[in-house]
């Protein structure tokens, strides 16, 4: 069509703007729809709400369950249409409430009943099922069906999450269409033909995909329920609050449901900017651990070698005692503050005041040594939906399958749908790589190289010099340190000076935490340099805000050394650790959803989180903490509710001006904070990386989404999907050691050695091998030295 | 069971290159991990969505669409009664009773000859000629109880030729491939035969 001629004049005067909208009627009502829109989406736009099973306006529609049917005026009179599958168009006329509309949809619904077992009473979907309530809306009220249903074994487990109760699925393919489409994880499908068609997976291969619980979510029926939630509830005893789930830096949306004070579910919220409703299983299941019974209720001091519990105002004295002791012991700078990223911005934000301002020390940080440089968020930042709209999205950072899930749902469904390329450079192929446009592997410490070698491409560089490039950036791999990672993104900013950034960062609130304030003052060591100071003394005190640095921290040996090395340690945090076992003083912090505040996302989005229980006997807010602390240590932060947090924010810090408890009410998909400016953007390093001996090995460590972290591991739904730690090899490299899958094989680094259980896998590149880290029983933090560029490693068969 | 034999992923990535796009080869696979065990194995169906690119519930998937695949060992002759709607109408049911008296064995069950098994499958789109029998795919129009009669003796005594080949012989997916391949031809019903 696009050459089709238009004889205007011309000289002809200029033309009224052109209209963009269609003109349609629904039910006798003018209504405006937006073109390419389909006539079920823009009834509802129009306050019609046609009933529906199988659509859903994050899929593509399939025009399934038929009971979406309306009349929409043809050529030869009214025909009836399947109104998810029908484009709308310029002066079209629909009907919604006709009687044959209405016959028709009492026939689909007859007949999808039909089949169905009809046992509301004892189904958890009972209450909040479009099948229920639209039997009741639109259906006929009767059946003439008296034969004998289909019977199955109900229910079966379709993964370790999932259950599925055959007889009650209505073969919507809302499912198996997610499974497809968005997760790109093909395991289920239907199975066998006409009256016998049912979802299942394959034999013996679970449907064990890393947003399965979304399923559970979307089916419009009782026929997927998960395990955490079956037989927990019912509807109508859920109470809700809108929150954001802070398990990973994508901040997706949810509502946190629960009744008589505990938690009971996480449900998707769709947040365009964000996650679209989806949930990664690991935010969504997490809740369990704040229902543990090994939270922290009450504060513990040390006496004579045990933690005891104690009240608040001795816990808090003793604490200030410590600190006031190593203040006048090595002046303020022999107090290290590290943590933050795991609350609230309220709780970041009172951190960063008693830490600068009150004890007067600038060691403070919100990483913990496997990180970024906090010069990172002072870049031209993207949003996500930039990311997912660029030209070019090139990855230079960790497998966002695996730390950010959601965003990589949302980067998959660039790519996926032709928006985007994906330019990724990594030293594992991960989750994204299949669905990259070139993935370029690299041995850790050559990713310079690597990038400057694809610059100098010509079919790269005209990719690039294309359109919008959107960076996403941090750290792939925690046996190096950030600097060639550092390094190779000031090569492609320099190269292509119009990229916009997103901070791959992992922690719920890392971004917020930084942002705030808990990242090193004027001369403040980052957390590396902090805790090889507590190792030899000179930092005295290590106050560890929700963080566990004996799990978090990538070397293994410097973390143990500092918490032997630091005389006094405080940790706050709502859950035991190997570093609180260690700590002199505990302060029993209160848990996701045991308090209300803001958080911020990897794009420097701010939204609410929202409490929906009360705090575990006498836990509270970090906030309150530090401003209590604060007075025990003499000074009134003047922070006397959340509310008063959000203000001081708002007044202190330049970057969160604008947000307030209005504007986040005015704006459900949150307020993007600006990008501060207080901070020096990263300077690209010159780096030293040694030439890896032929016989050894590189070595890669990164995370997956299961591992040992305290939300995890005290969940017990999600706890046994971590994996463990065995060491990825090349078949072809295993082969050149002379090992074969599943032996025992030496590993020795300059640190140390160690038995780990090698894994063949072709995934792996030639020359490296990949350990996941923080796995149960994992050791592979004890082979990484942290001021170490690259780790590499010799293997030995045993 | 086994997945493909070396020699039938030869004839395997033959078959797929004739293809521009692997996945469509995935029915022709099927039916040669078929004739290779008699049935579909879940090793054989998960080499199969190796080799053509796809996840194993997808392969499943779509092999269990399909009446002509089996997913344990059946008998020489496939017996599958037409039960769907238009079948149905004209006495379908009361046609596979009275097969399954006449095997002495149920629906979904073979005969311990290893002969027969007989099914009651969906619609096999012969609805203008209903009730419709097939066996190992070819088709008899119209059954009566009597012709069921016949028809079962004929093959239980092998009157009937060449018209009905053993379960599992793959005329189409062997027509294009060379003779003198691993399992073709002769050599194919010879190893039904042994099966
Ligand atoms: S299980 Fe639920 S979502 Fe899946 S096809 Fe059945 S009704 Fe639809
Ligand atoms: S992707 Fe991150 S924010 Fe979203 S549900 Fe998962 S853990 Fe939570
Ligand atoms: S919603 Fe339109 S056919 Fe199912
Ligand atoms: S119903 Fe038997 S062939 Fe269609």
């Amino acid at each position: 069509m696009s050459d089709v001629k238009t004889d205007a004049p011309a000289d002809a005067a200029p033309e009224p703007p052109k209209k963009t909208t269609l003109s349609i009627t629904v039910d006798g009502r003018a209504h405006e729809a937006q073109p390419g829109q389909l006539v079920i989406d823009a009834c509802e736009d129009a306050g019609t709400y046609v009933p529906r099973f199988c659509y859903h306006h994050r899929m593509n529609p399939v025009g399934m369950c038929r009971q979406c049917l309306v009349e929409v005026e043809g050529p030869r009179g009214p025909m009836m249409v399947v109104s998810c599958m029908t484009p709308v168009a310029e002066g079209q006329v629909v009907r919604t409430e006709t009687p044959g509309v209405k016959r028709a949809q009492e026939g689909v619904l007859e007949m999808l009943l039909a089949n169905h077992p009809l046992d509301c009473p004892v189904c958890d979907k009972g209450g909040e099922c479009p099948l229920q309530d639209q039997a009741f809306s639109h259906g006929p009220g009767e059946s003439r069906y008296v034969e004998e249903k289909r019977h199955y074994e109900k229910p079966i487990p379709i993964s370790d999450l999932v259950l599925l109760d055959r007889e009650r699925c209505i073969l919507c393919d809302r499912c198996t269409r997610f499974a497809d489409e968005v997760a790109g994880d093909k395991l289920i499908h239907f199975i066998s033909r006409g009256n016998a068609t049912q979802v299942n997976t394959f034999p013996d291969e679970p449907f064990a995909s890393y947003f399965s619980g979304n399923t559970v979510q979307i089916c419009p029926v009782g026929a997927l329920t998960a395990t955490p939630y079956r037989f927990k509830a019912r509807p109508w005893d859920l109470t809700q609050v809108e929150s954001t789930c802070t398990t990973c830096a994508v901040g997706c949306r949810i509502v946190v449901q629960g009744s008589r004070d505990q938690l009971l579910r996480y449900q998707g919220v769709d947040s365009d900017p964000v996650n679209w409703g989806w949930l990664c299983d690991r935010g969504r299941f997490n809740f369990e651990a704040v229902n543990s019974d090994q939270r922290l209720g009450t504060p513990l001091v040390r006496e004579q070698g045990e933690l005891r519990p104690t009240g608040w105002s001795e816990a808090l004295a003793r604490a200030a005692q410590l600190i006031r002791e190593a203040v006048d012991a090595g002046g303020p700078g022999s107090v290290a503050v590290l943590g933050g990223a795991r609350g609230t911005n309220e709780d970041a934000f009172a951190w960063a005041r008693l830490a600068h301002d009150v004890i007067g020390t600038p060691h403070v940080s919100a990483q913990l040594g496997d990180g970024m440089p906090v010069g990172l968020l002072a870049l031209n930042r993207a949003t996500i939906d930039e990311a997912a709209s660029a030209s070019t999205i090139v990855l230079l950072g960790p497998d966002l399958k695996e730390e950010l899930p959601v965003l990589y749902l949302r980067l998959r469904d660039a790519a996926e749908k032709r928006r985007s390329r994906i330019l990724e450079f990594t030293p594992k192929p991960g989750g994204m790589t299949r669905y990259a446009w070139k993935s370029i592997g690299y041995e850790p410490g050559t990713q310079v190289g690597a990038v400057h070698a694809a610059l100098a491409n010509d079919e790269i560089a005209q990719q690039l010099g294309a359109g919008n490039v959107v960076i996403v950036a941090g750290r792939a791999n925690l046996a190096e340190t950030s600097a060639a990672q550092v390094a190779a993104l000031g090569e492609l900013l320099a190269a292509v000076p119009g990229a916009k950034v997103l901070p791959a960062l992992r922690r719920g609130n890392v971004v917020g935490a930084v942002q705030l304030g808990m990242r090193p003052g004027k001369d403040g060591m980052d957390s590396r340099a902090a805790l090889a100071a507590a190792a030899d003394g000179t930092v005295e005190c290590l106050i560890l805000v929700g963080s566990d640095p004996l799990s978090d921290v990538p070397d293994a040996d410097l973390a143990r050394r500092a918490m032997a090395g630091a005389r006094r340690i405080i940790a706050v945090d709502a859950l035991p650790s190997p570093s609180t076992a260690l700590a002199d003083v505990v302060l029993a912090a209160a848990a996701f959803a045991e308090k209300s505040g803001t958080t911020t996302n990897l794009e420097g989005r701010v939204t609410t989180v929202g409490q929906k229980v009360t705090a575990r006997h006498t836990a509270r807010p970090d906030w309150m903490i530090a401003a209590q602390l604060a007075a025990a240590l003499g000074t009134d932060l003047g922070l006397e509710s959340e509310a008063d947090v959000l203000a001081a924010m708002a007044e202190l810090n330049d970057s969160y001006a604008e947000i307030s408890a209005a504007a986040l009410a005015a704006a459900p998909d949150g307020v993007l904070a600006h990008v501060p400016t207080t901070l020096d953007p990263i300077n690209p390093p010159t780096v030293a990386v040694p030439d890896r001996n032929s016989y050894d090995f590189r070595l890669v460590v990164s995370r997956k989404l299961y591992d040992a972290a305290v939300g995890t591991a005290h969940s017990p739904s999600l706890a046994h999907l971590a994996g463990g730690a065995t060491i990825h090899i090349h078949p072809a490299d295993l082969d050149r050691v002379g090992a074969a899958d599943g032996d025992s094989v030496k590993v020795t680094s300059k640190r140390a050695s160690g038995v780990f259980q090698a894994t063949s896998d072709t995934t792996v590149l030639r020359g490296t091998a990949w350990v996941p880290f923080n796995q149960p029983g994992g050791t592979v933090g004890e082979l990484i030295d942290a001021t170490a560029p690259v780790t590499d490693i010799r293997i030995e068969n045993l | 069971m086994a997945r493909l034999t070396d020699a039938n992923v030869v004839v395997a990535k033959e078959i797929i290159a004739r293809f521009p796009r692997p996945k469509s080869a995935l029915i022709p696979l099927l039916h040669l991990a078929q004739e290779q065990d008699g049935f579909l194995a879940n090793d054989a169906m998960a080499h199969v969505a190796e080799l053509v690119g796809v996840t194993a519930a997808e392969v499943y998937g779509t092999a269990t669409f399909y009446e002509m695949f089996k997913f344990e060992r059946v008998g020489r002759y496939c017996l599958n009664v037409c039960t769907g709607i238009s079948c149905h109408l004209m006495g379908a049911w009361e046609l596979l009773e009275h097969a399954e008296e006449l095997l002495g064995v149920k629906a979904g069950s073979t005969t311990e000859d290893l002969l027969f098994t007989i099914e009651g499958v969906e619609c096999i789109a012969a609805c203008t000629e209903a009730p419709a029998v097939s066996v190992n795919h070819r088709y008899r129009y119209r059954v009566t109880p009597e012709d069921m009669d016949r028809l079962i003796d004929d093959l239980r005594h092998d009157r009937l030729g060449g018209e009905f080949p053993a379960h599992g012989v793959l005329a189409r997916v062997r027509q294009r491939t060379p003779d003198n391949w691993a399992g073709t031809g002769a050599a194919a019903q010879q190893a039904v035969d042994a099966r």
